[in-house]
């Protein structure tokens, strides 16, 4: 099953390696991880992105909480988190009417065009993981030429507790 | 005040935190530190390789208790120390190990003796530190020393580039670290405790199993008086050995893969197994669906990643084994009723105890061959009256020690447990002898780990530390050579140490007495003319070839499936 462990660390040399390290070491798998520094800027927050049975997350939890420059661990269970990606898409399109198809899924997904070229457009989108990949899989046909996508950010929520 | 250079800074830090022995190599990237060393009241031992530097200060911080301290250049010197830093990791000793590094402004371009320290060591470091600025060196220098003697213990290392030692600062005042995500827990929950003592109450055949943590947490003298107040049966790990008298006659011994068939057969029908800083470890559960099958499980641990990971605990306890164990003495003193009533419903756990011990004892057949075990044993009884202090190497070597030597108090037992490191003995009673130069400090040692650091007896001749290092010479790798026997079709496939040294010659080229024992009768007064030596001994003992370590549970099995002869 998914998890997401939301971390605040240290914003120091060698945080992400030691992060990286504990889980590679231990045999933990990481689906994706984002860092960012915070509001504050000696401390940077971290999503990551995980699987496994309770126990290797109860172990994966612990683990990171014992790492000395690891300030908070939260999991992020499905009821009480917001979580988005984004991905950033380029595709190869130059007839007309197909770009008009294309730009119309877009807006239905939300997504915003970033630069219109003659032979290429790249778009933006952002949401849940499952909109993303629905999207994708939409999109794919019109021929997806590069791809970035960011992994996942999530916070706490305060109202459902 | 006037500016002084990190190295000043560094000597005086180590001063402020009481450290009296650096164990250590110098090198290009630490010559200002040795430059100033000579000024300060610190004593150095100059080790003949870093790994020895590492496992000495590792060896003095398991029988002080205090933090051991090695300071190693940059490049081999940094690298050299890894062994000894996993050692300690693995055992949870806290050491600090300093190494030199190259100019920060050379950093990353591969520099003459240029290695990444921090990054290499940090899977087996508690934590480390590069130090970029000498105005962070003080701050990083007392946070060390603080993550590694406090909550559960281990190494730190702290890298030094060149500019940094040699660079200019101001001592400030020492003040007391603050680290945001580092706040160990001391305190066990009172409601964890009390729920404890009631199930423990309740027990009909109730066991303690003892870890290494109760002897890094000084409470050896609570636990027994625990387990005598209730009339507890004890076993101890590997690492727990001196935690409880073995003399008691609650103590069964050790458990595990070369455990006593009684503690191993107690552990599987125990109904409440309490597992005092203690780890689980596969070497002492063997199988795990087959481990206290029948028990509901307490762990008393202070690190929460050990509790329910690699078995599910009914009743966890974090905290500070001294802290729980105190705690656990009032809940039962205050229900001294209770407690008799428990003290005194175990007479048929105890007996049932007592048929498994006269069942399969320890044993073995002295004939006209020098038995390891009895080598063990005449070493367990003559060295009492010196108030003795055992490392060991790794391998049949440390079984037989552990088996065969009665341990009687905590602090006097250093063996690698967790890596299993060959070579840790030595340097490692060098350690313990500087610490203690009036105890007899004896190195159970196999031909073939003593030759893993045996330069190191220059070292002890050089500072004259009377360490004795008794070799149960056997020819062979012997543990791997038992394996190769029961699992292998006797494939003795690399384990014959042929062209080992005279190792009586071999002490003696380092200046040291070298003694030679080939018969039984003569193992005791070879021992006794050791002992009564005031320099350093090589005893080399020639024993049976092929003797096992008995009993043993092949790797994988339950631990009440154990080969007995």
């Amino acid at each position: 099953m998914k998890h997401i462990i939301s971390v605040l660390v240290e914003n120091e040399f060698g945080v992400l390696s030691r992060i990286a390290s504990l889980f590679s070491g231990r045999g933990f798998n990481i689906e994706s991880l984002t860092v960012a520094e915070t509001d504050d800027s000696t401390v940077s927050s971290m999503t990551i992105v995980t699987q496994g049975a309770d126990h290797i997350i109860e172990q994966i939890t612990k683990q990171l909480n014992k790492l000395i420059n690891v300030i908070k661990v939260v999991e992020l269970t499905e009821s009480v988190q917001m979580a988005r990606e984004m991905v950033l898409l380029k595709f190869a399109v130059t007839s007309g009417a197909k770009r008009l198809e294309l730009l119309h899924l877009v807006e239905v997904y939300q997504g915003r065009v970033l630069e219109l070229g003659s032979r290429s457009l790249i778009v933006e989108l952002t949401g849940e993981r499952t909109k993303i990949d629905a999207a994708l899989e939409v999109l794919a046909p019109f021929g997806i030429k590069e791809m970035s996508r960011t992994g996942m950010v999530a916070l706490a929520r305060d109202s459902v507790k | 005040m006037e500016k002084i250079i990190g190295a000043q800074i560094l000597l005086e830090v180590l001063q402020e935190q009481g450290v009296e022995v650096i164990f250590g190599y110098p090198g290009g990237a630490v010559i200002n530190f040795y430059d100033h060393l000579p000024d300060y009241s610190c004593r150095h031992f100059l080790v003949r390789h870093e790994q020895a530097a590492v496992h000495a200060a590792d060896g003095y911080a398991r029988a002080t208790g205090k933090v051991g301290v090695a300071l190693v250049t940059s490049g081999p010197g940094a690298t050299n120390t890894v062994t000894g830093l996993a050692t300690a990791y693995m055992d949870s000793i806290p050491i600090i190990v300093f190494t030199g590094q190259v100019p920060t402004p050379l950093i990353g371009n591969d520099a003459f003796q240029e290695a990444d320290i921090v990054g290499i060591s940090r899977p087996c470091t508690k934590h480390n530190f590069l130090v970029k600025r000498v105005e962070d060196l003080e701050r990083i220098v007392n946070e060390a020393f603080h993550i590694a003697g406090s909550g559960r213990p281990g190494p730190v290392l702290v890298d030094l580039p060149k500019d940094v030692i040699a660079g200019k600062c101001l001592k400030k005042k020492a003040v007391p670290p603050i680290l945001k995500g580092y706040n160990p827990n001391y305190n066990g929950h009172a409601g964890q405790i009390q729920r404890a003592v009631q199930m423990l109450f309740k027990a009909k055949r109730p066991l303690f199993y003892v870890g290494g943590g109760v002897v890094l947490a000084d409470a050896a003298t609570q636990l027994t008086d625990l387990a005598c107040r209730l009339n507890i049966p004890v076993t101890t790990t590997l690492m727990g050995l001196g935690a409880f008298p073995e003399d008691d006659y609650l103590a069964l011994g050790m458990l595990g893969m070369h455990g006593t068939y009684r503690a191993n057969m107690a552990v599987t029908e125990s109904d409440v197994l309490v597992a005092f800083g203690a780890r689980f470890d596969d070497r002492v559960t063997g199988r795990l669906d087959k481990f206290a099958p029948d028990a509901k499980i307490i762990h008393v641990d202070i690190d929460p990643t050990s509790i329910s990971k690699n078995i599910d605990v009914d009743i966890p306890i974090v905290g500070d084994l001294l802290d729980v164990l105190q705690k656990t003495l009032e809940v039962v003193k205050a229900s001294a009723e209770k407690a008799e009533l428990c003290a005194a419903g175990h007479d048929e756990w105890l007996k049932k105890i007592a048929y498994w011990r006269d069942l399969h004892k320890l044993s073995y057949e002295q004939d006209d061959i020098i038995k390891p075990q009895f080598v063990v044993e005449k070493i367990s009884q003559l060295a009492q009256g010196y108030d003795p202090i055992i490392s060991t190497e790794v391998g049949q070597n440390q079984m037989w020690a552990a088996q065969f030597f009665t341990f009687t108090k905590p602090r006097s037992w250093l063996t690698s447990g967790g890596l299993g490191t060959m070579g840790y003995g030595l340097p490692a009673a060098m350690g313990a002898q500087v610490a203690f130069p009036e105890r007899l400090v004896i190195d159970i040692a196999g031909d073939g780990s003593i030759q893993m650091n045996s330069q190191e007896l220059a070292t002890v001749v050089q500072y004259n530390l009377p360490v004795k290092v008794i070799i149960l010479n056997n020819g062979y790798l012997g543990m791997v050579r038992q394996w190769q026997e029961l699992f292998f079709d006797k494939h003795y496939s690399s384990t014959q140490m042929n062209h080992a040294p005279d190792f009586v010659k071999l002490a003696e080229a380092y200046g040291a007495l070298g003694l030679r024992a080939r018969t039984p009768e003569e193992v005791e007064p070879i021992l006794k003319q050791a002992f009564a030596h005031s320099g350093p001994v090589v005893v080399d003992v020639v024993v049976a070839a092929e003797e096992n370590v008995y009993p043993m549970v092949p790797a994988g099995e339950a631990i009440s499936n154990m080969l007995l002869v």
